[in-house]
């Protein structure tokens, strides 16, 4: 990595995943530079998640190389791999915030576990998380089934942030989000990433999304990454799986003015 | 950047110092050595802290140093002198303004504390409630069947057969092996006793009564209980938090029809083969140990099973069953649709159809003997 270019955080090399007989990836190649906002996209049933997964140490592909902060995993031992989770956060698609505990020991958990701090301070730095995620300190002290979707994100958010990583995996951040919840997610991404120096990953299917947040885009299709780039760059290509984005009516309405 | 091993990164460092009358910071001011920077500004808290901060030195700062560093100027604008904060990156001093606002907006809040009487009150309020909202549910059941009496037609034959075979079927096994231990059991303590009379013969009448009328009716009417008025409660309490339940009443569909009346008629159908199937097991395990410890023989026992057991007893532990399977499934029902909320909902109703299923199943059992003694029978 010798290049000029600014340092790769995540690197996947022909990544291959198999269920049984069905190939969903088929030599995946992607890189993630540091800083970075990358939108993936890809129709249902693409293998968005999966590769997510794979990323994230949850899964390991069936062929192919992953590296996460520039170590590669495959051969990684599991104190190594600990020591990787504690630098990257997930936001998983339903929140996933534990239903037993209230929203702010959520947050507390990863600082309870992997810190020393005393708990009047994790307390704090608990609510401070919650806060910048956008929700009140009255939210902190309620059970997860009684937030609505967009403060279940929020809080989700929070608690991936938790011990200030300097990656983010956001699965499907908007999705089953009002318009205006959105637009605030995505708002609450660009200004983390401005104050935290975050690198993020996201999975996504909201057009706006890709435009208004995404630095990159890769598009998942026909068992590979397609195309990778900006936008205006991608909006100049003929791929099918790259032209749903930018032709329909909802393509069109997303696509911000002089592009 | 070089490959490097993460174990073998180095490790972050920061450091507080106080030089010339400045409280000298740096290094990494992250959540990894936020514990320790703590300590240390314990210790020199104990001296005096200057009021000036050099911050020239921190070369990263995340939300954890931050409010360490927040919680610092603080506490030195609260003992007096106003601090000065020198050389922060503008990034930093961002970040440290965001969390300075933040802060300020903060009202610290205290989870409420609750009194041990307002928790016994909210507790028997609670069992009342669901006290109400059972004998409810248990008219619905009572007006539902009748009309499905009225309607054959509409019985849902289907999952009635399916949950036939789930709960009779299924549990066969399972039911079989305890009863055949149980009457071993029963006759193995039975014949230590009877030996010493030389009364061997009446272990036929201890084991046949015993299982017949009592142990297999109330073990097979548990095992089930556990067995599937847990998966009852489960499987309702899980379609209740996905919505299922919602979906089939929105469709045209009774919950009721579906999910509650061809449980509730399979168990009322299949625990009372059960338990003679459990009879049949439990006497076959009282003889085999008979044979075995007192060398009593199959034909003798029948014999005397014969003349010691009454069709009248062996009625009664029959005929007890439906009522246990009436309870089984209507605690494991109810249970699964008073689920609300997620996942751990469901456990925990889950649990509570079993205890609930099983005390109840007692209680009727003692109602059941004090009624046939009282009844002479």
């Amino acid at each position: 990595m010798g290049e000029n270019d600014s340092e790769i955080l995540v690197e996947l090399e022909g990544v291959v995943t198999r269920f049984g007989d069905v190939v969903v990836h088929e030599g995946v190649d992607l890189s993630v530079r540091r800083g970075e906002i990358l939108a993936l996209v890809g129709g249902s049933g693409s293998g968005k998640t999966t590769l997510l997964q794979e990323m994230v140490l949850l899964r390991t592909p069936d062929a192919g190389r992953v590296r996460l902060f520039g170590t590669d995993v495959e051969h990684l031992d599991e104190k190594g791999r600990m020591a990787l989770r504690r630098r990257f956060g997930v936001l998983f698609q339903q929140g996933a915030l534990f239903s037993s505990m209230r929203i702010r020991d959520n947050v507390a958990v990863p600082l309870r576990e992997h810190t020393r701090l005393d708990p009047a301070f994790i307390g704090e730095l608990a609510d401070l998380k919650l806060m910048q995620a956008g929700l009140d300190v009255a939210a902190g002290l309620k059970y997860p089934r009684e937030l609505s979707g967009g403060m279940i994100k929020r809080a989700s958010l929070a608690r991936a942030m938790a011990l200030d990583p300097e990656l983010l995996f956001l699965d499907e951040p908007t999705s089953g989000l009002d318009p205006v919840s959105a637009g605030a997610f995505d708002e609450l991404v660009l200004r983390l990433r401005r104050w935290m120096g975050l690198t993020l990953v996201m999975v996504t299917h909201d057009l706006d999304s890709m435009w208004r947040v995404a630095d990159r885009v890769a598009v998942l299709g026909d068992r590979r990454i397609v195309a990778v780039g900006r936008m205006e760059e991608l909006s100049r290509m003929d791929h099918p799986a790259v032209r749903v984005y930018f032709e329909g009516p909802r393509a069109r309405a997303a696509r911000p003015a002089g592009t | 950047m070089s490959e490097t091993d993460p174990a073998a990164r180095a490790v972050p460092v920061a450091t507080v110092a106080i030089e010339d009358d400045r409280l000298v910071l740096g290094g990494d001011w992250t959540v990894v050595t936020a514990a320790g920077i703590r300590r240390e500004l314990a210790r020199l808290e104990a001296g005096k802290l200057p009021a000036v901060i050099d911050a020239r030195g921190i070369r990263r700062l995340d939300t954890a140093g931050a409010l360490v560093l927040e919680r610092l100027c603080s506490g030195l604008a609260r003992g007096g002198g106003e601090p000065t904060l020198l050389g922060l990156q503008p990034l930093q001093a961002e970040l440290l303004a965001r969390v300075r606002e933040l802060r300020a907006g903060r009202s610290p809040l205290r989870v409420p504390g609750v009194s041990p009487l307002v928790l016994l009150g909210q507790g028997l309020l609670d069992g009342l409630v669901e006290l109400q909202s059972l004998v409810h549910f248990l008219g619905e059941i009572t007006l539902r069947m009748g009309w499905l009496m009225l309607h054959p037609g509409r019985i849902r034959w289907r999952a009635l057969f399916t949950d036939l075979y789930e709960a009779g079927v299924g549990a066969v096994g399972i039911v079989g092996l305890i009863s055949f231990l149980m009457g071993i059991v029963i006759a193995y303590q039975g014949a230590v006793q009877l030996r010493v009379y030389g009364a061997n013969i009446y272990v036929a009448d201890l084991v046949g009564l015993s299982m017949v009328r009592e142990l297999s009716p109330l073990l097979t009417a548990i095992i089930v209980a556990g067995r599937t008025g847990s998966a009852y409660a489960a499987q309702i309490g899980t379609m209740q938090v996905t919505e299922e339940v919602a979906a089939l009443k929105t469709i045209g569909i009774l919950p009721l029809d579906v999910l509650v009346l061809p449980k509730l008629l399979s168990l009322f159908i299949a625990l009372p083969l059960l338990v003679i199937f459990a009879d049949v097991l439990g006497v076959l395990g009282g003889m085999v140990m008979s044979k075995v410890i007192l060398g009593l023989g199959f034909e003798p026992f029948l014999n005397r099973l014969h003349e010691a057991l009454s069709l009248r007893s062996y009625l009664i532990g029959v005929l007890k069953s439906p009522i246990f399977a009436l309870i089984i499934a209507v605690v494991g029902c109810f249970q699964g649709f008073c689920v609300q909320g997620g996942a751990e909902a469901v456990g925990r109703h889950t649990t509570l159809s079993v205890v609930q299923s099983i005390f109840l199943v007692i209680i009727a059992d003692a109602a059941f003997s004090i009624l046939f003694s009282w009844l002479g029978i």
